[in-house]
């Protein structure tokens, strides 16, 4: 029975996609199906939320299903955070007309979402790798789901192309990995990578290659901007948010499981990957006038910033890194959700888009403003406790100039932050009066955007209980 | 329990806020009073919270104490001392006349009170904290609202701009003392960030002398010292007038008073090491910031430079390390915070009248407005020193506090600062306040209203009330010099 409710989360999810295939067809009149099958999906995922967390709580970390599956407080932990933020996405889903309208789309979400579940829990390299190829595949084809939009089909293109290259990186790394030890559980292969081997060494490449494409690492990371433009909006704040966590999982549980933190060779590779993705994307993001284009680059540069956590790793490292992600989830998709009810109503993600937003609508602009603070890392919002904790983790494990580097990064980050605030409140449409001109906003939206913003506040101004939960869920990795 | 003063006095403004927001933008006069009657309530607690402060006792009082991240020794330490009472009062003052002169504005009112209230929340919120993460919090939160409230209501020519270079040098600065906070958090070994411990850390001087420049010099952005004061003038020229009182009067001291706290009293040895470079600067501030703001032709510059030479008196005032300097210091912090919320009033009173600030293109207003005719010349004795009014009983004591320290020599050279201001601010009261009046405004300039006036009136009040009366504020500052005394070790 525990084995079962180890994957209480995926056997709903399952559940509720087949729920959602079945009950398409009784909706023939897609005026009716709109915004039913949306609020089916999200109370679906809340219902699943809710259930996990009443009845499928990890007690002490178990090995399951024969060592595929590690049930502990950090998997789980990272799936209830994929079960909110599909559950907003499917709320966000229900504005874009051509992702409401089709039953697939919420099935492949439930499906992605499913795949990221098993991400965070898997122990075994095979599990792993199915995890994350069921994660990309519906990933690739609801980038590309606006068939009659070029950008949108190139970016599922683009995102096809390199997500199956570094698939096959790192399966290859995986194989070696097999090949040489005749192991396949993550929790058995400490000892070989104990051994500074040169093999050893190119087979950690390959892997962190790998992942580093999930996770936008720099020199990883030129495919996410393109593909965050194209994809539609609610997708594109899916592959940087909920997908994203799902890479910092993995890479975690890997880094924790073989004991390649113990080297300081491997950590001093990882503080370079952070500070060159942190300021490669921070500076490209500076000269950007599209704000999906600027938000893709800001979501590489907090990469960065999560990946200092993982710098330090010991002490207050994974524990900042797991809050980092959880505020960065809810922020990202908060700034996305603006973002994509900018897009609806002006058709446009160009700065001039945005000019005049809050005599537009009031409201939307204070999420807006609440999203792109909390990115630059002002408090009371979650993102100032987040890099603040990330930077203390840094400087307590003794990486002063990378938290120097953090620092320094997110000045640059809160110029371009507020220079978008600077068009939503300051500048006016151009000859034509604001007022003629509101941005309505949908009911599920709304209730997506409250939620997100209390979350925000939440977690910026009660931290605590939430940093406790983040070192409970760091403690069970070991 | 007593009743928790000072943590109403912090979040109040916030939760105000909070409520504004969910008016609808139509309620402009609900919006008004909501924010005047909070402002009221904020002023009585803030008089109450001074008042009732035990001055023959001294050390922290209405201390309150919640566990608020115990993993990382995070509690919610809110305490007020001698220094940082009169803070409070101030900050309770210039909110409230913020609000009154911001009675007239038409272009979202919501936002702008929002704003305008969070950043009170934040000021409070750092002059209360005893915790350093707890000041961090408030300090940035006190941070960016300006941006918006300078970049959304601010002067159309130069909002973009000064809104922006003001909030990347304050970012800037905050952020170099965080790392500063951050390091003496893990040294101490007391895994916590209770300053009151923190303070008996007894941190190795080699440690002090290294981190002492980051962490002082990295608050002292935001109280304008030299070389890092650029942003202030250009801040307060392109902030609407609320926000510039706010700024100037108020905001100026959260650097100048974080530095204190932080810098001086949590790495004493690194203070002592480093005084005569802090003095240095501070001499810088005062005599050149006192020049530059003599040969302004811009109304609102004059006053933005002034600040520059008063808030160095400030530092230098600090720096000094003595007793005199210090008490010197801690009023100064409160008469040129009134003082220089009144110039910057009467300033956007006229400018909303004659839209220009240029001062040889003003003069006469004395009979349309002899209300901020007498601000004016009240405000400029108060910023020569001249006895009898606040601004002598703070400046007195910090050139005596020069005097005392082995570079005595510098009281000379900033005693020049003195004549230079009298100069200049006599010169522009009599330019736009006196002789004849332009043709282009005969009839134009309207009466102010009476929210303008119980604004003037209050500030003009303190300044010479407590010209009049020192004892109603010298020995508030004296308790809280006294332990700031005790930390140097008796020096």
């Amino acid at each position: 029975m525990t084995n079962l409710l180890s994957i209480l989360p995926e056997v709903l999810l399952l559940a509720l996609g087949v729920l959602i295939l079945i009950l398409d067809p009784f909706f023939k009149k897609e005026t009716a199906r709109r915004p039913f099958l949306g609020w089916v999906t999200a109370a679906g995922l809340l219902v699943a939320l809710t259930m996990s967390l009443l009845f499928a709580r990890p007690a002490a970390p178990v090995l399951l299903f024969g060592g595929m599956v590690r049930f502990d407080g950090m998997g789980f932990l990272f799936k209830m955070f994929f079960l909110f933020a599909a559950a907003v996405t499917a709320l966000f889903f229900m504005d874009e007309e051509k992702l409401a309208r089709r039953a697939e789309a919420y099935v492949l979400l439930l499906a992605a979402t499913l795949g990221m579940c098993l991400m965070a829990s898997a122990a075994d390299l095979v599990m792993l790798y199915l995890a994350i190829e069921t994660t990309s595949i519906p990933l690739y084809i609801l980038a590309g789901f606006l068939r009659n939009d070029d950008k949108s089909t190139e970016a599922g293109f683009k995102y096809l192309l390199f997500g199956a290259l570094t698939s096959a990186i790192l399966l290859y790394g995986f194989s070696l990995i097999y090949g040489l030890t005749g192991k396949t559980n993550l929790y058995d292969l400490s000892l070989y990578f104990s051994n500074f081997t040169l093999i050893s060494i190119s087979i950690t490449f390959l892997i962190l290659a790998g992942l580093a494409f999930k996770i936008s690492l720099f020199p990883f990371h030129f495919w996410a901007p393109d593909v965050y433009e194209g994809a539609p909006t609610p997708i594109a704040g899916f592959l940087s948010t909920a997908s994203k966590a799902a890479g910092f999982a993995v890479l975690i549980r890997l880094l924790s499981a073989t004991f390649i933190w113990v080297s300081a060779d491997w950590s001093f590779i990882l503080a370079i990957l952070a500070t060159l993705t942190m300021t490669v994307g921070n500076l490209i993001a500076l000269a950007q006038k599209n704000v999906k284009r600027l938000l893709a680059y800001s979501s590489i540069a907090h990469a960065g910033y999560a990946l200092v956590g993982v710098v330090a790793f010991m002490g207050w490292g994974l524990p900042s890194v797991i809050f980092y992600l959880i505020a960065y989830v809810l922020t990202n998709l908060l700034a996305f959700g603006v973002v994509s009810i900018v897009g609806r109503v002006t058709g446009s993600e160009e700065f001039p888009a945005y000019y005049g937003l809050s005599r537009r609508n009031a409201g939307l602009s204070l999420a807006a403003l609440v999203a792109f603070l909390s990115l630059a890392g002002m408090p009371p919002f979650a993102g100032f406790v987040a890099k603040v904790f990330v930077f203390v983790s840094a400087v307590q494990s003794g990486w002063v100039w990378l938290a120097f580097v953090g620092v320094l990064n997110s000045i640059v980050g809160l110029y371009y932050y507020l220079n978008v605030l600077k068009y939503i409140y300051l500048y006016r449409m151009e000859n034509q009066d604001e007022e003629q001109h509101p941005v309505p906003v949908s009911r599920p939206v709304t209730a997506a955007l409250i939620v997100l913003v209390v979350g925000i506040l939440l977690l910026g101004i009660v931290f605590g209980p939430w940093f406790g939960f983040a070192t409970q869920a760091a403690t069970a990795l070991f | 329990m007593q009743f928790p003063f000072l943590s109403v006095i912090v979040f109040l403004p916030a939760a105000v806020a909070l409520v504004i927001l969910l008016y609808k933008p139509e309620w402009k006069k609900a919006i008004r009073w909501t924010a005047l009657a909070a402002g009221l309530v904020a002023l009585v607690l803030s008089f109450w919270v001074y008042f009732a402060y035990d001055k023959a006792a001294g050390g922290y009082q209405f201390i309150e104490k919640y566990d608020w991240m115990p993993m990382l020794g995070i509690s919610l330490h809110f305490g007020v001392d001698g220094m940082s009472v009169p803070l409070i009062l101030l900050t309770g003052v210039v909110m409230f006349t913020g609000v009154l002169i911001s009675w007239g504005i038409e272009d979202r009112p919501r936002e702008f009170f929002a704003f305008l209230f969070i950043l009170a929340s934040g000021v409070f919120g750092v002059f209360a904290s005893l915790d350093l993460f707890m000041l961090f919090f408030f300090y940035e939160i006190a941070v960016f609202p300006m941006y918006l409230l300078i970049a959304i209501w601010g002067w159309v020519r130069t909002r973009e701009y000064a809104a922006m270079k003001l909030t990347l040098y304050l970012f800037v600065g905050s952020v170099i003392s965080l790392i500063g906070a951050l390091v003496m958090y893990f040294t101490s070994g007391q895994h916590t960030f209770d300053m009151l411990v923190l303070a008996t850390a007894q941190f190795t001087p080699e440690f002090q002398k290294t981190w002492f420049l980051p962490v002082f010099l990295g608050f002292a952005v935001l109280g304008g010292i030299f070389p890092f004061h650029n942003w202030s003038p250009d801040g307060h020229v392109a902030a609407p007038t609320a926000v510039s009182m706010f700024h100037a009067g108020v905001l100026m001291k959260l650097g100048a008073f974080a530095a204190l706290r932080v810098g001086i009293m949590l790495l004493p040895e690194g203070a002592k090491f480093w005084s005569p470079l802090i003095m240095s600067l501070a001499l810088v501030n005062i005599v050149y910031g006192a020049f530059i703001a003599s040969v302004q032709t811009d109304f609102k510059y004059v006053i933005g430079f002034s600040s520059v030479s008063h808030m160095g008196l400030v530092a230098m005032g600090f720096a000094t390390l003595n007793r005199d300097g210090m008490i010197g210091a801690g009023l100064q912090m409160f008469s040129h915070g009134v003082m220089t919320a009144l110039f910057f009033a009467v300033v956007g009173m006229v400018y909303d009248r004659a839209h220009t600030r240029e001062i040889p293109k003003l003069g006469g207003m004395v009979k349309p407005l002899p209300l901020p005719a007498i601000g004016l010349i009240v405000g400029s004795l108060v910023s020569m020193g001249m006895p009898g009014f606040s601004g002598f009983i703070a400046e007195f004591p910090i050139f005596r506090g020069i005097w005392g320290t082995e570079r005595w020599w510098m009281a000379i050279i900033a005693a020049v600062s003195i004549v230079v201001t009298a100069s200049y601010v006599l010169l522009v009261a009599r330019k736009v306040f006196f002789g004849a009046m332009p043709a282009e405004f005969e009839g134009h300039i309207s009466p102010i209203n009476v929210f303008d006036k119980i604004a003037l009136v209050l500030l003009m009040a303190f300044m010479i009330g407590i010209g009049l009366f020192p004892a109603l504020m010298v020995p508030w500052v004296q308790t809280g010099v006294d332990r700031i005394l005790a930390l140097l070790g008796g020096a």
